[in-house]
């Protein structure tokens, strides 16, 4: 059966409260996972106190202040600090986002900081994505063709351009997958929502030559169908992309194969 | 533990090429009761509070006879499809099985004894 609880080593313990900003008159409360495979011991939940007055707007510009001034064992991934690299995903306030774009002000009250639901934990809010990545790579995210190369390009039409919007723009963060409970089930098996919306990115490429084979592959009750139309990843997608609707896309071309 | 590469272990046993079918199924059969549904519940609200024999009488009407038996008949394929979806999303291996196996055993059970109570009313 699914595991509906965590298990007894996952629990969160209540960590440290770091000492507040000494003359700080605008604070504000974060309560931010912290976990370590150094010392064996449970998570816990540390909680910070951030100077707003002398703090970014954004969510990481508080989470590099914290490790820059507080405390520097505080790990997270982060790189391009505009919501292109997808390297700061994270649960913020029981939303997954990325915390470069999400606004301090789109929290009420404390902030509390977890890393992605549902995934193993590498250390703090840093989850491994490694079965994430090989699930992305097994969908074969590049062009197939079988006839020979053109001397110059694969010529698109702008009309056939235009249907990779939407698509194109996905940066594997991952909040989609691990808001999906098909995926925290099932993720083993089933390709979660940001695979299967790169998948169709490349089966609705016109100049791609492998869809019904790229099809073939997806079609299975667990790749593919384990999407029980529940949403979330749209809701969820910090860059405001339809996961949902490219799944729903692929199920309605399996059944244009069929009928 | 098994050292398996991260490719391996995404690829799985591949594809099994099948599920279409099984949703093609759920989407038609859905719409099939959305209207069929209505109509079985009307004629059911209909019987109720009559003698034994207006019930029987009602019941032995060749239309609402067929209605019940296609409610019987496609309500419990449906049920068994969206059963064995859910037992898939929430249990695994053998107890996956098991639980497949009694769903489609009571669900043909409950079908092939509707049809034989409707038969015996309407014949």
């Amino acid at each position: 059966m699914v595991q509906l609880t965590l298990p007894k080593n996952s629990r969160m313990t209540t960590g440290k409260t770091w000492p507040k900003p000494t003359g700080a008159k605008n604070l504000r409360k974060f309560d931010i996972y912290r976990w370590t495979p150094d010392d064996g011991k449970n998570p816990r939940v540390d909680t910070y106190f951030v100077d707003m007055d002398s703090c970014g707007p954004m969510v990481l510009d508080a989470l590099i202040k914290i490790k820059t001034e507080i405390d520097p064992t505080l790990s997270f991934r982060r790189s391009c600090r505009e919501g292109i690299c997808g390297s700061c995903a994270m649960n913020i306030g029981g939303i997954n986002t990325l915390a470069c774009i999400y606004g301090m002000d789109e929290v009420k009250g404390d902030v509390k900081i977890y890393p992605l639901p549902h995934m193993p934990v590498v250390r703090d809010l840093i989850p491994d994505l490694t079965h994430f990545y090989a699930q992305h790579a097994s969908i074969m995210p590049w062009l197939e063709t079988k006839t020979n190369r053109p001397a110059k390009e694969w010529k698109q039409s702008i009309e056939d351009r235009a249907k990779l919007d939407g698509l194109y723009e996905c940066v594997m963060c991952a909040c989609c997958s691990t808001a999906c409970p098909s995926y925290w089930w099932n993720g083993d098996k089933y390709l979660g929502p940001a695979a299967l919306l790169h998948a169709y990115r490349w089966i609705i490429d016109s100049r791609d030559e492998a869809t019904g084979e790229r099809l073939d592959d997806l079609e299975d009750p667990f790749k593919l169908y384990r999407c029980h139309t529940i949403m979330n990843c749209t809701k969820t997608c910090p860059k405001g992309l339809n996961p949902a609707k490219a799944i729903a896309e692929i199920k309605k071309k399996m059944v244009e194969r069929m009928v | 533990m098994r050292y398996m590469t991260a490719r391996k272990r995404a690829e799985g046993k591949g594809a099994a090429h099948s599920g279409t079918e099984h949703h093609w199924y759920m989407t038609v059969s859905a719409v099939g009761l959305a209207l069929i549904v209505p109509a079985f519940v009307y004629v059911l609200g209909s019987t109720l509070g009559g003698s034994r024999d207006e019930v029987i009488a009602r019941l032995s009407h060749p239309a609402v006879a067929i209605l019940f038996g296609l409610v019987l008949f496609v309500g419990l394929a449906h049920f068994r499809k969206g059963v064995q979806t859910m037992i898939e999303d929430y249990s695994r291996g053998t107890t996956r099985r098991i639980l497949i196996i009694s769903t489609t055993v009571l669900s043909y059970g409950l079908t092939a004894s509707g049809l034989f109570a409707l038969a015996k009313i309407a014949i």
